[in-house]
């Protein structure tokens, strides 16, 4: 008969042509779950791994000292667990680089949302994202070379390793991460603000820093965030220009390690597994994970209770 | 006179004075603006002169051919290429299908659930994690309980990891531009979820996803802190074997056990030296990568304008 000559000459609308498609679909489907499962499973790996080492490293260490202490001394015959010198090595280094990127991050924002022509946003912006792709070594070779010695001609007294310049630089490197998050919040801002604000006779600087900037708080909230989070996390930089020599002191001049510079410094060494050692570079990695959440979290409420709906 | 009851401020005298304070400190943030921003510009470029200048007296063919040494002018950088490639090649491989699955997934599969919703969050999480808590995964994960050791394996997949998230988020950005009408079309045949995926969504977000791949392996390119987390060697004097043999099947993967270095481990080992002549090798070195990177990111960005040109919906 012409039908099923017609249906089994094309098997792409035969009955049985159709349910292997369907199964076939059925089996892709599995299998690109199970591809975005990979995230989730990332992300339980990393709290899971972080967790058991960091608990047997608690069986040795009490979490009294651990928090209390103030050296951080895990390979040395007199050991002492205090974290309280790397995380002030970390906080200083964020610090310093925040002075830098939040206001820079934010002017230059401000100036490709609201002054410049469409022609050299587009033209700057790509380039500005390149200064975001540099490797952070190459950052770390440009803080110790160039940067520090930079700042001992202004400052004659200042050590080869130092926290101010490697907070520099990576608060240069944190720029354009605050510069276009900031500037992408800004640019929601619907135009009809910006007109009521010109109609009233504000000049673009008032209409930028009265209505925009506020308009987009939620934003250039998250857009610090994502900074803080780079500058807490950033490794190459405090390893090369900032030392390796935990230190309990907030003043930038000095030298001190910070808990990713530690986790740097044990790693070039041989630790056999399951040592103290070893284990005590997972319960860094926790205190580090812990600080990105704090801020993540301050981050997130800011964000919710400064939006602004249009 | 009527002019008497209004206030100072009102004055069309003081009205033109703030007026024109305000122009002029419109005027003063334009500039302001132009001269924080070329500076941000210009640090690119003396970061990149700065690299060059040092690094001049190293480049040369030696210096890609020959292994580290303990005299600097004799140290070359051939353990690290060939280190780095190897790891890209694997990263590659496992990044790419994976987070381009994932992307697929979540854009033309999923359901609007809150199981959705834990993926779309854990992926936004993924990348803003520390890249140096990859390096502590991949070292409780890969290095001890998989067993892999300190291989061009687990540094590869340490990267695949970390790389996920971009990879995953730039594809979704393209297949989410595809328009609605095309997928519709396509339904309306009688095309099966995938048949449409497979054969008009993908095509068109081609570009998108060839711009996250790139992107992608440039940020895995310059990765220091994971790799020397999970213990590269910075001092390694032979290559990892050969993926071509000359018995048969040809292909050997004996090279993914190996132990490796890599570029920016290279660069990292001869910074921290305090011997000044190691210096010069770690501006060459940084000068290669730093070139390497930038070559991929202007790659990426002449896909993305191509590929925008080429599709007009």
């Amino acid at each position: 008969m012409a039908s099923t000559a017609a249906t089994t000459s094309n098997d792409l609308v035969s009955r049985s042509g159709l349910r292997y498609r369907k199964i076939r679909d059925r089996i892709v489907e599995t299998f690109l779950l199970a591809a975005g499962l990979v995230a989730v499973f990332t992300t339980l790996a990393i709290v899971v791994i972080l967790l058991t080492e960091s608990a047997a490293f608690f069986e040795h260490v009490s979490l009294k000292d651990f928090l209390t202490d103030t050296m951080w001394t895990p390979l040395f015959a007199d050991a002492h667990y205090g974290i309280l010198p790397l995380v002030a090595g970390t906080l200083t280094t964020t610090i310093v680089a925040l002075i830098v990127a939040v206001p820079v991050g934010t002017i230059i924002a401000i100036y490709l949302s609201e002054f410049a022509s469409h022609r050299l946003r587009e033209t700057v912006k790509p380039i500005l994202e390149l200064l975001g792709a540099v490797p952070t070594v190459v950052y770390g070779y440009f803080a110790l070379t160039a940067v520090t010695p930079l700042l001992q001609m202004l400052m004659p007294e200042l050590p080869g390793f130092n926290m101010l310049s490697a907070g520099l630089v990576i608060g240069l490197m944190i720029v354009p991460y605050v510069a276009s998050v900031s500037e992408d919040a800004m640019r929601a801002v619907p135009r009809y603000m910006r007109e009521g604000s010109y109609a009233m006779g504000a000049t673009r600087l008032q209409t930028a820093l009265r209505v925009v900037v506020p308009g987009a708080f939620s934003g250039l909230a998250a857009a610090f965030i994502l900074g803080i989070s780079r500058a807490v996390g950033e490794t190459m930089v405090v390893a090369i220009a900032a030392g390796m020599q935990p230190n309990f002191t907030f003043d930038p001049r000095e030298q001190a390690a910070t808990i990713t510079a530690y986790i740097v410094q044990v790693s070039l060494g041989d630790l056999p597994h399951g040592s103290i050692g070893y284990q005590s570079i997972f319960a860094a990695g926790l205190v580090l994970m812990l600080i990105t959440l704090i801020f993540n979290v301050i981050g997130f409420s800011l964000t919710r209770k400064f939006r602004e709906a249009y | 006179m009527a002019t008497a009851n209004v206030p100072d401020y009102l004055h069309p005298d003081s009205i033109r004075t703030g007026l024109s304070r305000r122009k002029m400190l419109d005027q003063v943030f334009v500039i302001v603006g132009l001269v924080l921003m070329f500076a941000c510009l210009g640090v690119l470029a003396v970061l990149f002169m700065n690299l060059v200048l040092d690094g001049s007296e190293r480049f040369g063919w030696d210096f890609f051919t020959n292994f580290p040494s303990r005299r600097a002018e004799r140290a070359g950088i051939l353990g690290a290429w060939v280190g780095t490639s190897l790891i890209m090649l694997v990263t590659a491989f496992c990044a790419v299908p994976v987070g381009v699955a994932a992307a697929i997934y979540l854009e033309e599969y999923a359901p609007k659930n809150w199981f959705t919703a834990i993926i779309e969050i854990n992926v936004t999480n993924l990348a803003g994690v520390p890249s140096i808590v990859y390096g502590l995964l991949a070292l409780g994960l890969f290095v001890y309980q998989f067993g892999l050791g300190q291989s061009i394996a687990a540094a590869g997949l340490t990267l695949a990891l970390l790389i996920l998230p971009i990879v995953i988020v730039a594809t979704r950005e393209s297949i989410r531009a595809v328009p609605k009408s095309i997928r519709e079309a396509a339904y309306g045949l009688g095309a099966t979820r995938w048949e449409v995926t497979k054969d008009h969504v993908l095509p068109y977000s081609t570009g998108g996803i060839l711009t996250g791949m790139i992107l992608g392996l440039s940020r895995a390119i310059g990765e220091t802190a994971p790799i020397i987390t999970i213990g590269a060697l910075s001092f390694i004097a032979f290559l990892p074997s050969s993926p071509i043999t000359s018995e048969f099947p040809f292909i050997s993967f004996q090279w993914l056990n190996d132990p490796f270095t890599a570029m920016p481990i290279q660069m990292f080992n001869w910074v921290s030296r305090p011997d000044q002549a190691f210096q010069a090798n770690a501006a060459a070195a940084g000068a290669i990568l730093l070139g390497m990177t930038l070559l991929m990111n202007a790659v990426a960005i002449w896909i993305r304008y191509r590929f925008r040109k080429k599709i007009n919906w």
